[in-house]
């Protein structure tokens, strides 16, 4: 009985896959960040500060510190990458305070530092690549996961105008994005994924910049441990010996 | 040299009593198994607690303007702060896991009863300041978890009649969760429940070498002295027990270094997602759960209709806890002795509680509901019939020394 309570107990805790928000309905596609590759990184922070950086800051992370951990030479970080009158150790800070953005946007466009840990990565991954043309929303453009988005489909010149077709109108699942040939975009299918896939990498590096250095110093930890451990065990034995 | 140093002392201050006291010459049972680890570690944990708690409050700034930003800035900018704060978070948790574990192996071999009635009513008030701890706790990363799960805790208060809404605005120091809510939380978490905390722990501990501990068998070895009047089942806990302690405490800490560093989050339990959000008063989350260890509280108080009543069951599911001493009249300690229906009562006690612990942490639907309230049903019947079937079920006789 012990043994099973134990063994419910860490079904419960490792029961690690349940928590996302239940919210959206429509179903993702997978991303699998990595972190190793720094060509995707790189090409990540570009395209963020290409695209998103107009409305969305990173307010908790250093230019510096994206340089330093994506092999960006300072130079090059301040000459292509750094649009204002920011100094290198600043905060990637747009300008705009949530006040501002609430009056021109009607909501503040969100702070992107974290959104890969309050969304996570299949989510941003999906929302990002499934916008399309509506023409009854204010801007034209509406999304198959986050219904209504306030946020415009900025990727249509990329891509090209999308339609959303669906087999039963009422069931968004069964809905899915058809190009318009009026209206052909400048990259292949394939490239605007893997152009997505960089964009989100990055935002899973900028939530938490320390996870590979993390994971690095935590298998020394978990070796030291385990060296500890037969030690101690060895020591509790030695003691333990003359105890029947 | 040290030997002078030492008598020195002794002539001024118990250093050597304390220590044989407490340590070396304080008999512990030989029997003790895995389930009685946990006291130790929890005291492993509260000093972790302590210290990376100290260290956070060095760049931590409880304002509702900064307190969000400070956090991150401790996980990017301050040196190690990131290990420090993921120590702290995770440390939260692992604190429950292991105060729960060593509240069963109490329920299971009998430990709250005579003499040890107080060492559970100390420990008992230890889990409801711990508690406390972590609620207070929880608000102070200022995300939007943080920020509603203490609105929708602190408006149970609202549900007490007649004095329910001072009380909120009591407790809140405004008319919504505020800054000022945030400051007073922060110094009740840093200041008055450590204080609490560390005074309740001396008690326990106190009160545990007064009486001895309890063993697996539910046996006094004080009954059989040896004509030294040394325990003939018992062994100094010192070096015995610490040397055998050390290597739990090592097993405990490759669990939570490996949490640390490869799954901080716990999938979002340790660490919920939506609490990487700042907190926004205007935008309420769409499911709000409170972090997992209260949540088979959560649970009960979703399962009753009525928001009093749910507030009612939610302290009684906590006050029965207290009062186990005297509803156990078993004349048994340990389950090993214990009767069919006690063994029966404890594994659906256990089940119950996890499953609430899991209904807690999910949305509300019609089924959900149902299960929470067959389960909280029989969280109840553990306590409500425990007087009947410990008296009359037919029990075991314990050996006369331990096994």
């Amino acid at each position: 009985m012990m043994r099973i309570f134990i063994i419910a107990c860490l079904l419960n805790i490792l029961n690690i896959s349940t928590a996302w928000p239940s919210d959206d309905l429509y179903p993702l596609d997978k991303m699998t960040p990595d972190l190793l590759n720094k060509a995707s990184l790189q090409r990540g922070v570009k395209y963020f500060m290409q695209y998103c950086f107009g409305c969305h800051s990173m307010r908790f992370q250093r230019y510096q510190r994206v340089a330093k951990d994506l092999g960006i030479p300072d130079d090059l970080m301040i000459s292509h990458l750094i649009f204002n009158e920011d100094k290198i150790s600043d905060f990637m800070f747009n300008g705009m305070t949530p006040a501002m953005g609430k009056e021109w946007f009607g909501a503040a466009p969100p702070d992107l530092t974290l959104v890969a840990r309050v969304r996570g990565t299949d989510w941003l991954y999906t929302y990002l690549r499934t916008f399309y043309y509506d023409p009854v929303t204010p801007w034209k453009s509406n999304n198959l996961v986050f219904p209504n988005a306030g946020m415009p489909d900025i990727f249509e010149p990329i891509k090209g105008r999308m339609i959303k077709v669906c087999q039963d109108p009422a069931d968004q699942n069964t809905c899915s994005l058809q190009p318009d040939p009026k209206y052909p975009g400048i990259m292949l299918p394939d490239m605007f994924d893997q152009m997505i896939y960089d964009l989100v990498n990055f935002m899973a590096y900028s939530a938490e910049p320390i996870k590979l250095e993390r994971q690095r110093i935590g298998v020394y930890v978990i070796l030291f441990l385990c060296l500890l451990l037969i030690l101690a065990c060895l020591l509790k034995r030695e003691y333990w010996k003359d105890i029947h | 040299m040290a030997s002078k140093l030492l008598l020195w002392i002794d002539e001024r201050f118990p250093l050597s009593k304390l220590f044989k006291e407490h340590l070396s010459e304080y008999y512990a049972p030989k029997n003790f198994n895995i389930w009685y680890i946990f006291g130790v570690l929890s005291l492993v944990i509260l000093v972790n607690q302590l210290l990376t708690g100290l260290w956070l409050t060095m760049s931590y700034q409880p304002s509702a303007e900064e307190a969000f930003a400070s956090v991150e800035y401790i996980m990017r900018d301050v040196h190690l702060g990131w290990l420090i704060r993921y120590l702290h978070s995770t440390g939260a948790s692992a604190f429950f896991i292991v105060i729960y574990l060593h509240m069963f192996r109490g329920i299971l071999y009998g430990s709250y009863q005579k003499p040890r009635e107080l060492v559970w009513l100390f420990g008992m008030a230890i889990y409801l300041c711990l508690m406390a701890e972590g609620f207070m706790g929880y608000l102070l990363p200022w995300g939007q978890m943080s920020y509603w799960g203490a609105q929708v805790i602190i408006s149970l208060f609202g549900a007490i009649p007649w004095i329910g809404e001072a009380l909120q605005e009591w407790i809140r120091g405004d008319y919504l969760i505020s800054g000022i809510t945030l400051n007073r939380f922060f110094a009740l978490h840093v200041i008055a429940l450590p204080i609490a905390l560390l005074g309740l722990v001396v008690l326990h501990i106190i009160a545990l070498h007064e009486v001895g501990s309890n063993n697996p068998d539910g046996i006094e070895i004080k009954d059989n002295k040896d004509n030294k009047g040394i325990p003939l089942d018992g062994i100094p806990f010192h070096p015995y027990y610490t040397v055998k302690d050390l290597v739990g405490v090592v097993i405990f800490l490759i669990v939570f270094c490996a949490v640390i560093f490869f799954f901080p989050e716990m999938g979002g339990y340790f660490l919920e997602h939506a609490n990487f959000e700042q907190a926004d008063n205007l935008k309420t989350p769409e499911h709000i759960a409170p972090v997992w260890y209260f949540s088979p509280f959560y649970a009960m108080l979703r399962a009753v209709p009525d928001k009093l009543g749910g507030i009612i069951i939610m302290g009684s599911a906590l006050g029965f806890l207290f009062v186990l001493p005297w509803l156990d009249r078993s004349i048994v300690r340990s389950i090993r002795y214990k009767g069919v229906f006690s063994k029966i009562a404890i594994t659906v006690f256990a089940i119950s509680f996890i499953a609430l612990a899991y209904l807690g942490t999910q949305a509300v639907t019609e089924s959900n509901t149902l299960y929470s309230r067959a389960f909280t049903i029989l969280y109840f019947a553990f306590f409500l019939f425990m007087p009947f079937y410990t008296r009359y079920e037919k029990t075991n006789l314990p050996p006369k020394r331990v096994t």
